[in-house]
């Protein structure tokens, strides 16, 4: 190769290289440009969020949006209610999963078919699909504006991901730690709790993570919004969406933008130290095929 | 069967016994119910077809019928070979990987509705950043009401779906990357074959089985599409950007046809069960769909 050659591919490489590091950076900001809008929406003042031409920076920090809401006994109420309902949907999701998905990977059982068919019933169709009956459900035994009516919706639609997700990761556990466990004579339930869960740890706590950062803990709206009926039930995300629907002088949009970046901010904390497991666990379970 | 065997099929049925009947009651029995309500009348008498037959005059929801296969026949492609992209490129090796991927998969954890609000704001006609910007690089002369107009409102609608759900194509193109065989790759290359007849030849067909399941999740999904267009337009203006789910949201809760809106559900299953079954045999093998 003559050396007039070489210097073209290496000037060539470095342009591609380039242009790879400009592409990347490219999808990050597509990715995060929406929520950095909320956060530096969030602390304009009332006066500079409503300025045009738009301001990219805010001349001062202003905390008065979010001093307003961590004050405010509605928004607290309704964190509140997102957190409890989020924790008790994860941890009972999590226990019929774990359960579940034992039962799949190990024992052959009869209905193991049925279940398959169940749970991607539950997780193909739009939530619109089961929410009349479901309405009607919950009005009947007097379940509306209480934790259970989002609580029990919440723990089945997760029950696919979270299932499939303890499934992949009970088949990397080899077999013949259990073959051995048996020739000992322990009964299969001793197996699972004295063998398998202390192994499970850390898969127990991604799939945890996942159920609660997955569409149906923290972020659903629909069954919310439907179950919900009185400001004091509400879940964070049908609370602010409710405001946005008012008149922006009644509640300034930096006051929604500041719920918004608050309602965001756990999940996306959950997401940025655990990315890796989550998507690790995700990708393990869901297409093994 | 042995003692032993029995007792092992009863211990395994004793495991899944909670989620079968969890998944009985909230996912299995609203089906029925729905097809039970959609032969009724509102006074709880059988009534025949008669819901049906209202359905096929209904004008509102030939409209909202057709602005959701808009929508999806527009916002899933773009989905798809978005998410494509994204994977085949978070797929290569190169510094700061990590930190590109959390960012590219964060949309998918964040709330649809709170990222609706998000983008209402952005796109608001007066202090949106979105007319800002465009304003600031001459592309428009004057702020456009993005909510406002029906064609600016699908935009809006279709750009925040795209947004939220490209990241779950990803994933799933992403696992799909990783199990193809790297010294496939390495046999194509000692054949002189270039990046493009790489992708060509390897990744796209041994892609397919992912694409698929990405192409069922996401067009089923979309079809139901309710948290953003509820906030970013109500459906409006005039109705114009209202998808099924949002009418089905209506008669139910606003004007309290139960028994109207449980045939509209039936009816949109029915179209999105034959969907997944053609596609599925057309293309599918059984293997995908077992975990």
């Amino acid at each position: 190769m003559s050396i007039e050659k070489r210097k073209k591919n290496a000037v060539w490489r470095k342009l591609k290289i380039s242009f790879f590091y400009l592409l990347i950076i490219f999808i990050v900001f597509f990715h995060l440009a929406p929520f950095l809008w909320q956060v530096i929406s969030s602390l304009k003042n009332a006066e500079e969020i409503y300025s045009i031409p738009v301001k990219y920076f805010p001349s001062s920090v202003s905390w008065d949006s979010y001093k307003h809401l961590i004050t405010s006994p509605v928004f607290l109420k309704n964190f509140f209610n997102s957190i409890i309902i989020s924790l008790a949907t994860t941890f009972f999701c999590l226990v019929f999963a774990t359960l579940s998905a034992y039962s799949l990977s190990r024992i052959n059982i009869k209905f193991k078919n049925l279940l398959q068919l169940l749970l991607l019933l539950a997780c193909l169709f739009p939530q619109i699909i089961f929410l009349v009956p479901l309405y009607e459900f919950m009005a009947k035994f007097h379940f509306i504006n209480k934790s259970f009516a989002l609580v029990l919706p919440y723990v089945t639609f997760s029950l696919p991901l979270a299932i499939w997700m303890m499934a992949g990761f009970f088949q990397t556990i080899p077999k013949e730690l259990e073959e051995q466990a048996m020739i000992d004579g322990f009964s299969r339930m001793k197996i699972l709790w004295k063998i398998i869960l202390p192994l499970s740890w850390p898969a127990l706590a991604t799939c945890a993570i996942l159920i609660f950062i997955g569409p149906f803990a923290w972020n659903e709206f629909l069954f919310a919004l439907t179950f919900m009926t009185r400001d004091m039930s509400r879940t964070v995300p049908v609370a602010i969406a409710l405001l946005s629907g008012a008149s922006m002088y009644e509640v300034p949009w930096s006051r929604i933008c500041a719920a918004c970046v608050l309602a965001t901010l756990p999940v996306v904390i959950f997401v940025v130290l655990f990315q890796r497991k989550i998507i690790a666990g995700l990708t393990r379970g869901a297409l093994k095929g | 069967m042995s003692g032993k065997d029995i007792s092992e099929q009863k211990f395994g049925l004793f495991l899944i016994l909670p989620s079968l009947i969890i998944l009985g009651v909230v996912a299995l029995y609203p089906l029925f119910r729905n097809l039970l309500l959609s032969f009724m009348g509102s006074d709880g008498q059988f009534a025949g077809l008669h819901n049906f037959l209202l359905l096929l005059q209904d004008g509102r929801f030939k409209k909202s019928f057709l602005n959701t296969l808009l929508i999806s026949g527009i916002s899933v492609p773009i989905q798809l070979s978005l998410g494509l992209f994204f994977a085949v490129v978070l797929h290569k090796k190169f510094l700061g990987r990590e930190v590109v991927r959390t960012a590219v998969f964060l949309p998918w954890a964040l709330p649809t509705a709170i990222i609706a609000v998000t983008w209402k704001w952005i796109f608001n006609d007066f202090y949106g950043v979105f007319n800002d910007l465009l304003l600031r690089l001459n592309l428009i002369n004057e702020p456009l009401a993005w909510l406002g107009r029906p064609n600016l409102a699908f935009f809006c609608i279709i750009f925040a779906e795209v947004w939220k759900c490209t990241p779950f194509v990803v994933v799933i193109l992403l696992a799909g990357l990783q199990s193809i065989p790297s010294d496939l790759y390495e046999a194509i290359s000692v054949d002189g074959a270039n990046a493009w007849q790489n992708f060509k030849l390897i990744t796209l067909p041994l892609l397919k089985p992912a694409l698929l399941v990405a192409l069922i999740f996401r067009s089923i999904q979309t079809f139901g599409i309710f948290d953003s267009i509820w906030i970013l337009t109500g459906g409006g203006p005039g109705g114009s950007t209202e998808s099924v789910s949002l009418y089905i949201y209506d008669t139910v809760f606003r004007y309290l046809k139960f028994n109207y809106g449980a045939t509209l559900v039936v009816f949109n299953f029915v179209i999105s069960l034959t969907f997944v079954l053609i596609v599925y045999y057309m293309f599918a093998t059984r293997r995908q769909f077992e975990y």
